[in-house]
């Protein structure tokens, strides 16, 4: 079975976010990328399913220009076979994502695709379900268990105030959410394995932009409040303080 | 009539959740400003508490009714809402941005050839154009946005919107759509509540505790703090990756983002990525014993020292308080 696995290459969660100069996207300068966290869980969970499986192959798929090769690597560190980039230049909003990363499935011919619940940079959290959608698959989002035999797949999804027990079936996008597994580290041989590896290069799918982000601002900064003291003597105040003056308990 | 609006409404056990309500609000105040109309729908058995939505000026409901529907399933919802969506002639989808609303959105805006926008903090109307403001790097950053298709399916975030009552509200119009056949790919079969009593998700209060708690096993005044508040209990993501605490009760960009009324940070610094998740909280504490930890340039309220003293004494002054 062929299992793809879509990673994306975002700043990193420690960067400080300035607005660039064309006011709609973020000033790169300064800000170092890395794979996106969720990403590193599909990753770990693909290779998992190879080796269950005992045959076939997992393909790391991301849409992106050169510098996303960094990240392509580290998902062919951790012991990815192989890697399509397919190329854009420009940012796309989350149906050009889907529509690009869809294609490149069929074209795989995968009946079973793992990504991050969401990329750490737009937060949209949609990608898999539009893929999906378009591929005419399940989903399931935010999965934190997974079991899969033969075609039939029970899964776990995380939601407010608990867990969803799912029950779907091949062929499906799996999105996933931290604490479905431990990413594994890329050992030394496997950073050298890597190095080898091919990454096919194709143009992304076209698509036509559905939204368009008019401007990118940051949030009003918040003035910094009170010290109401320095050990327990102050609680009494800090109490009738959030009693009184914010009124919330 | 153009642009009509439909709420989508989630229901759990057959209840409708609040924050439905909040999504119905916006709805009818967008169905003013548009001068159309907003109804509501819901999938499921029996819902009980369904005249509940009139308070909020919706004075039509389609009940799409459903045993083999009473939970969830991603592929028989998104295949009756969009059905209803396009008999119906709808334009504008409104849902929740929970579980619920960011698993059906997405999946409905293809259905129904829409563009989709989630988790949307505020909506404007600039020249009948909507104008739609959401948070991006959880917060870091936010962006405004439209959409360019005709037809839109916008998710709102949770406790951002108000719920409002309107006066004198009229008994809503039900409709009941019976569904002949369901599509059944994908189901949900069971839910597992998990431990913890309030998620951080939906707490109004939160009580998060970071490294400074020096180890799992003095979380218990953590969570006594929280229990005396009525609040959630929350963690740094520093906490969760040493297994101290469960990665459903993180808060920032790798956890859940928050904005809860009250946010307690005890032994937290104020990592980039936890203050993204939480700084839009309504109000903030911060007990740190750093008086430099950037946790402070967030808080409104902070105590500088020994949290092992601190936080047992707000948990008792909480309690006496509560019971005066």
């Amino acid at each position: 079975m062929k299992l793809v696995v879509c990673v994306s290459h975002v700043p990193d969660t420690a960067a400080r976010i300035k607005v660039g100069s064309d006011g709609k996207t973020i000033d790169p300068a300064g800000v170092t990328y890395i794979i996106n966290p969720y990403d590193e869980y599909a990753v770990e969970e693909a290779l998992k399913t190879k080796e269950k499986l005992g045959t076939g192959e997992v393909v790391a798929v991301t849409l992106g220009s050169e510098n996303s090769k960094e990240t392509i690597r580290k998902a062919l560190a951790m012991g990815v076979d192989s890697a399509v980039l397919l190329r854009d230049e420009n940012h796309r909003d989350s149906f050009g994502v889907a529509k690009a990363l869809a294609e490149e499935i069929k074209a795989q011919g995968s009946q079973l695709v793992f990504m991050g619940k969401q990329s750490v940079d737009y937060d949209n959290s949609i990608v898999g379900q539009l893929t999906a959608e378009l591929l005419d698959y399940n989903c399931v989002p935010v999965c934190v268990k997974l079991e899969i035999s033969g075609e039939k797949i029970l899964a776990e999804r995380e939601i407010e105030g608990g867990r969803e027990i799912i029950e779907t079936s091949l062929p499906a996008i799996i999105t996933c959410q931290k604490g479905l597994n431990e990413p594994r580290y890329a050992s030394l041989k496997g950073i050298m394995a890597a190095k080898k590896k091919i990454i096919e290069e194709k143009t992304a799918a076209a698509y036509t932009p559905t939204s368009e982000v008019i401007s990118m601002h940051l949030p009003a900064g918040k003035q910094p409040g009170r010290i109401v003291g320095s050990d327990a003597f102050a609680v009494p105040e800090l109490v009738r303080l959030l009693r009184e003056e914010a009124k919330v308990i | 009539m153009a642009n009509k609006i439909l709420v989508v409404l989630e229901q759990r056990e057959g209840l409708l959740k609040r924050s439905g309500f909040e999504a119905a609000s916006t709805a009818v105040k967008l169905a003013k400003d548009l001068n159309t109309s907003a109804e509501a729908v819901v999938v499921g058995d029996l819902i009980s508490n369904l005249y509940d939505i009139s308070k909020y000026g919706i004075r039509k409901v389609i009940h799409i009714k459903k045993t083999e529907l009473t939970n969830y399933s991603s592929s028989g919802y998104t295949e009756a809402i969009s059905n209803l969506a396009k008999e119906g002639d709808y334009d504008i989808l409104i849902l929740s941005n929970t579980a619920f609303g960011k698993d059906l959105a997405p999946r409905l805006s293809i259905r129904i050839n829409a563009g989709c926008v989630v988790d949307c903090v505020k909506l404007n109307l600039s020249s009948s154009e909507i104008i739609f403001t959401r948070p991006i790097y959880a917060g870091k950053a936010l962006v405004d946005v439209k959409l360019l298709s005709n037809k839109k399916v916008i998710t709102i975030r949770p406790n951002v919107f108000k719920a409002q009552v309107v006066e004198n509200p009229a008994a809503p119009e039900i409709v009941v759509k019976e569904l002949s056949e369901v599509n059944l790919k994908s189901k949900v079969t069971a839910f597992k509540k998990s431990a913890g009593k309030l998620d951080v998700a939906e707490a109004d209060i939160i009580v998060s505790g970071g490294r400074g708690m020096k180890g799992p096993e003095n979380f218990h005044l953590i969570e006594e703090l929280a229990e005396a508040l009525g609040a959630a209990v929350g963690a740094s993501r520093a906490v969760v990756d040493a297994g101290w605490r469960p990665h459903n009760e993180q808060v920032g960009q790798t956890g859940k983002t928050v904005s809860p009324t009250l946010y307690v940070a005890c032994g937290i610094s104020g990592a980039i990525q936890h203050l993204a998740g939480m700084s839009s909280s309504k109000y903030i504490v911060a007990v740190n014993k750093d008086k430099d930890a950037p946790i402070f340039s967030v808080a409104d309220y902070g105590i500088t020292g020994d949290l092992f003293e601190i936080i047992p004494a707000l948990t008792n002054e909480i309690k006496k308080v509560k019971q005066s």
